[in-house]
């Protein structure tokens, strides 16, 4: 038994390209996530017309680049050029100063400002020219001391968990998830179909080892990677990051746990019904992989998607565990907050369980 | 000698790191000969036929197959060789003539060609009618009898097999072994390994290889005289056991 | 060159005789265009909102009726503490909490000068902030409004008027934006995989022996082998291109022959790119796990999910050598913009650049001896 684990250790450690998956993968993906990879928008660039070059449009103007927010690309001398600038792709919003801003402000009262913004990209469309509006606005404010209005509502905003914003707290527990999932269920999964391709399986079956040695035998280096691989992502976010944990270690350890052994179950449920290696990796990719990082809300809030994909979402194991981590790390709550995530879990690794184990003994049978 | 050798290996050397696994081979193949290649698994018999086809490359030592240098014209030495490798190496989801098409095609012969040689090979072993089954449904035995005429498919003027008859039934043995003398009588060298002693006898020379060096190089018939022995499984023996003390 | 079509009629057999290979040519991109375009979106609707309302006046009232009218907005509950309301966000059943103080209407009214409380769960950062900015607006919305009553006159007029105008996507659709990346996407995974499996299963089977000792040159193993999947990876983006249009109503603004021409550049790139990984391989696993792995960062970096020009510099530096970027940038700008060639011109010119390189490394790395 013992040296069947450290067989299984020593094909998982022999290929430098494995490793490369399994401790490079982990590492890259938050690096990336936290330094990189941003929804933010800072530094777009944008483009001016202004038709009057006057006192008031060279303010707003200045005040429009100092925010931070954008980047001026291009001066623009008209209109017919608007078009040109957005199809080159580096500038997603022109503002236009109508002709004689300032002197149809004092004439009249109100001047026009134009927001034109590439909605190509409605995200960025959207926050850019909400962006502007705020600033614009604001200058407006300033300018109209007579139209000062009698009642203002003062709004105190208040972020809960995550005052700065920081992107790395939503990834985080999504990338933990996605590469146990990768790592648990894809690599069990691959390996177990990998002996039975092989006609190895044959001979651990006749070997005087029981099956559930067997089975054990194949997932213990499993578990202990995933824990690793778990603990250097936790250990990543909490120094690089300064993400927090709030609740306790403990409990994130153990619920990492069942949800390895959940996936692990799920693995060789999916190596019981795949016949060769390349069957299983493609079950493991579109039924784990895909829905895993798209529908766990890992990436993109799952309540806004059609009510089809999100009633598909409850049954993707992910979606539970991610609500878990977050509960503990960010909100430092206790079991009373989640045991029905936890039960759910549960109840997906008995199913597995009892599945592959059906399958097993018909097979046999 | 006047007629130019089919193969001619002068001081072949291949090492892996500090494993010999070749240690100064010295021999030659006459045109025409079948030439038997034996040794024990791990003798160095795959290793020195890969290096004869260009699959691998020599450490040191001077190769001529088919009168062309092996590590500087490998492209020539390939228009004029066979192989069939120890695994089996054809296309199980194409169809028997897909295969023939395709090697037929990248060895460059031209459509007619194909489609003689296709005809020609496949009546010989009695496929005539299966030509468009998938290979995947041909029993095992069959395969390699249809490996050995795709690697005989472009006429070349020597063939290598690397252990042929592997897990094949005797009578299915011995079909293979009257293609291989048809293909000799055609003027085709065959260059085969093999560890089936009964098979040696087939040979014309044998070159027994022990731990990397050849031990033996001669006639059946010579050695079996000459080491006091009824058949080749007892040369085979008498030299192993030599070795051993 | 004759050997080079007897490669590509056994490869296309091949490809063609594989059960699984119909249906996944035509099921993955009729998957991944339905599925990632409606999964794949920063909108935020249906933000599930707990009023706190502590003021119980006709004024407070108005307010939250603002929220419930708000197409952004569902109101989930009622309660009477903020205690009670932090209690749903920490269960994670609504993601904002807006408490009207007491005294809300009485200071409207008499010091024009009131204030609310409005609490986001913020995990999710940039959902908070637009969560927060939906929030502001509909609140300064409803202030703007009571002051008009106030003051009685008829209209109350800002400085400078605002007009905004959204181009290409008026609607502000995200999925008029994800389905040309998704379509990238869909080419580079088919392109890539099917090229990365393809010469290493060769070597699984052994097969790949039998062509290394016959005359055949690199270059046309090579080119046998990917001219088949860049075929079918052009017919994929056709295939994409004509659900997009039937499925989504997106046309191609510019023109669809510039289109295909920057696609079987940029192919050349992802099927050298498979090619090497398969010739620096031995096993289909192997194989799988490095394309997955250079996948996953090319994919995240792309600009696909999220705009290239908020990274670091060192991070756009970085994706220089992403050929991803390059080609989503571009689709986008085809069918959206209808840009034209010198409007991406370098764009063209770097993904030349890497065709180029990719395939003389696989070329390059590809032995036919050990």
């Amino acid at each position: 038994m013992k040296g069947f684990i450290y067989k299984e250790f020593l094909h998982i450690f022999r290929d430098p390209r494995t490793m490369l998956i399994l401790f490079g993968m982990p590492i890259v993906q938050v690096l990336l996530f936290g330094f990189a990879i941003t929804n933010e928008i800072n530094n777009a660039g944008i483009a001016i017309l202004d038709e009057s070059k006057d006192e008031m449009s060279i303010a707003l103007t200045d005040k429009l680049l100092a925010s931070g927010y954008f980047t001026l690309k291009e001066n623009l001398r008209s209109r017919d050029e608007i078009e040109a600038v957005f199809r080159k792709g580096n500038t997603s919003l022109v503002v236009v100063f109508e002709p004689q801003f300032s002197s149809r402000f004092i004439r009249e009262g109100q001047a026009a400002v134009q927001l034109i913004a590439d909605a190509s990209d409605p995200n960025t469309a959207h926050l850019l020219s909400v962006f502007a509006s705020g600033i614009i606005r604001d200058f407006s404010g300033d300018i109209s001391i007579i139209n000062k209005p009698p009642l203002t509502i003062r709004i105190q905003t208040n972020m809960l968990y995550n005052p700065e914003l920081k992107g790395v707290f939503m990834f985080v527990p999504g990338t933990i998830t996605v590469l146990l999932m990768l790592i648990s269920a894809m690599m069990t999964s691959i390996s177990i179909a990998k002996e039975k391709e092989m006609g190895t399986m044959e001979v651990l079956l006749v070997s005087p080892l029981k099956t559930w040695q067997i089975v054990s035998g194949k997932v213990v280096p499993y578990i202990l990677l995933s824990f690793i691989n778990a603990l250097i992502i936790l250990l990543l976010a909490y120094t690089v990051f300064a993400m927090p944990l709030r609740g306790s270690l403990l409990l994130l350890l153990a619920e990492s746990i069942l949800f390895i052994v959940m996936a692990l179950t799920m693995g060789i449920f999916i190596s019981t019904i795949s016949n060769t290696q390349q069957q299983a990796m493609l079950l493991s990719m579109f039924a784990l992989m895909l829905p895993t990082i798209l529908l766990s809300g890992f990436i993109f809030p799952v309540e806004n998607m059609p009510d089809a994909l999100q009633y598909l979402s409850h049954v993707m194991p992910s979606k539970w565990f991610i609500v878990i981590i977050k509960q503990i790390m960010l909100k430092g709550l206790g079991i009373t907050y989640f045991w029905k995530e936890t039960l759910i879990l549960a109840l997906m690794t008995a199913f597995f369980l009892i599945m592959s184990i059906r399958k097993f003994n018909v097979r046999l049978a | 000698m006047d007629q130019i050798q089919a193969i001619e290996v002068h001081n072949l050397v291949k090492k892996f790191g500090n494993f010999v696994a070749n240690d100064n081979l010295n021999f030659s193949v006459g045109q025409g000969e079948i030439f038997g290649f034996l040794g024990a698994n791990g003798a160095g018999k795959t290793t020195a036929m890969k290096i004869l086809c260009g699959l691998s490359k020599p450490t040191s030592g001077k190769i001529r197959v088919a009168g062309y240098d092996v590590t500087r014209q490998p492209d020539k030495v390939k228009k004029n060789i066979g192989y069939m490798s120890q695994r089996f190496s054809l296309y199980n989801d194409l169809t028997l003539k897909e295969n023939f098409r395709f090697f037929g095609g990248i060895y460059g012969l031209s459509a007619s060609e194909i489609k003689n040689r296709t005809v020609q090979l496949l009546d010989r072993l009695g496929l005539g009618n299966d030509s468009g089954k998938l290979l995947s449904s041909i029993p095992a035995g069959w395969k390699q009898k249809l490996a050995f005429s795709v690697a005989i498919m472009h006429q070349p003027r020597i063939v290598f097999l690397d252990e042929p008859t592997g897990g094949v039934d005797p009578i299915t043995r011995r079909q293979f072994w009257d293609l291989i003398y048809e293909a000799a009588a055609e003027g085709i060298t065959v260059f085969v390994t093999t560890h089936y002693m009964d098979e040696a006898e087939y040979c014309q020379r044998v070159c027994i290889m022990v731990d990397g060096r050849i031990d033996a190089l001669d006639t059946p018939g010579n050695l079996k005289t000459n080491h006091h022995a009824a058949n080749m499984h007892e040369v085979f023996l008498k030299l192993a056991r030599k070795k051993s003390t | 060159m004759t050997r080079i079509l007897y490669i590509l009629q056994k490869e296309f057999i091949q490809v063609l005789r594989d059960k699984s290979m119909l249906p996944m040519i035509l099921f993955i991109p009729v998957l991944q265009l339905l599925i990632l375009s409606y999964t794949a979106t920063f909108e935020i609707r249906n933000i599930r909102l707990v009023v706190c309302d502590l003021d119980h006046s006709s004024e407070s009232r108005e307010l939250a009726g603002k929220f419930k009218g708000s197409s952004f907005y569902n109101i989930v509950n009622y309660v009477q503490s903020y205690d009670e309301g932090a209690e749903w966000l920490k269960k994670g059943t609504a993601e904002q909490l807006l408490v009207i103080e007491p005294g809300f209407a009485k200071n409207i009214i008499h010091t024009g000068d009131a204030s609310v409380l409005l609490t986001t769960d913020a995990i999710n950062g940039s959902a908070a902030s637009l969560m927060n900015a939906y929030g502001t607006s509909i609140i300064n919305q409803f202030g703007r409004e009571m002051a008009v009553t106030a003051t009685g006159s008829a209209q109350l007029r800002e400085a400078l008027r605002i007009e905004p105008q959204f181009w290409y996507n008026p609607e502000l659709d995200y999925k008029t934006y994800m389905v040309p990346g998704i379509l990238v996407l869909l080419v580079t995974i088919i392109g890539m995989f099917l090229s990365a499996m393809n010469v290493v299963r060769e070597k699984e089977t052994g097969t790949i022996e039998q062509i290394n000792v016959t005359p055949i040159r690199k270059y046309q193993f090579m080119t046998g082998k990917l001219l088949p999947f860049w075929i079918i990876a052009l017919f994929e983006l056709a295939f994409g291109l004509l659900i997009a249009r039937v499925v989504f109503g997106i046309a191609v603004a510019g023109s669809i022959p510039l289109l295909f021409a920057v696609a079987s550049v940029y192919l050349l790139v992802v099927l050298g790119f498979g090619l090497l990984v398969s010739t620096i391989t031995d096993t289909m696993q192997q194989a799988m796990f490095i394309s997955w792995f250079f996948m996953v960062i090319f994919i995240l970096m792309s600009g696909l999910f999220t705009p290239v020009e908020s990274m670091p510099d060192w991070a756009q530096w970085v994706n220089k050598a992403n050929p991803l970027a390059y080609f989503i940038k571009i689709n986008r700008m085809i069918m959206l913009k209808g840009s034209g060639f010198s409007d991406f011109s370098g764009l063209f010119f770097g993904l030349v650049f890497y065709a180029i390189l990719t395939l003389s490394l696989a070329v390059w790395r590809y032995r036919k001896t050990t």
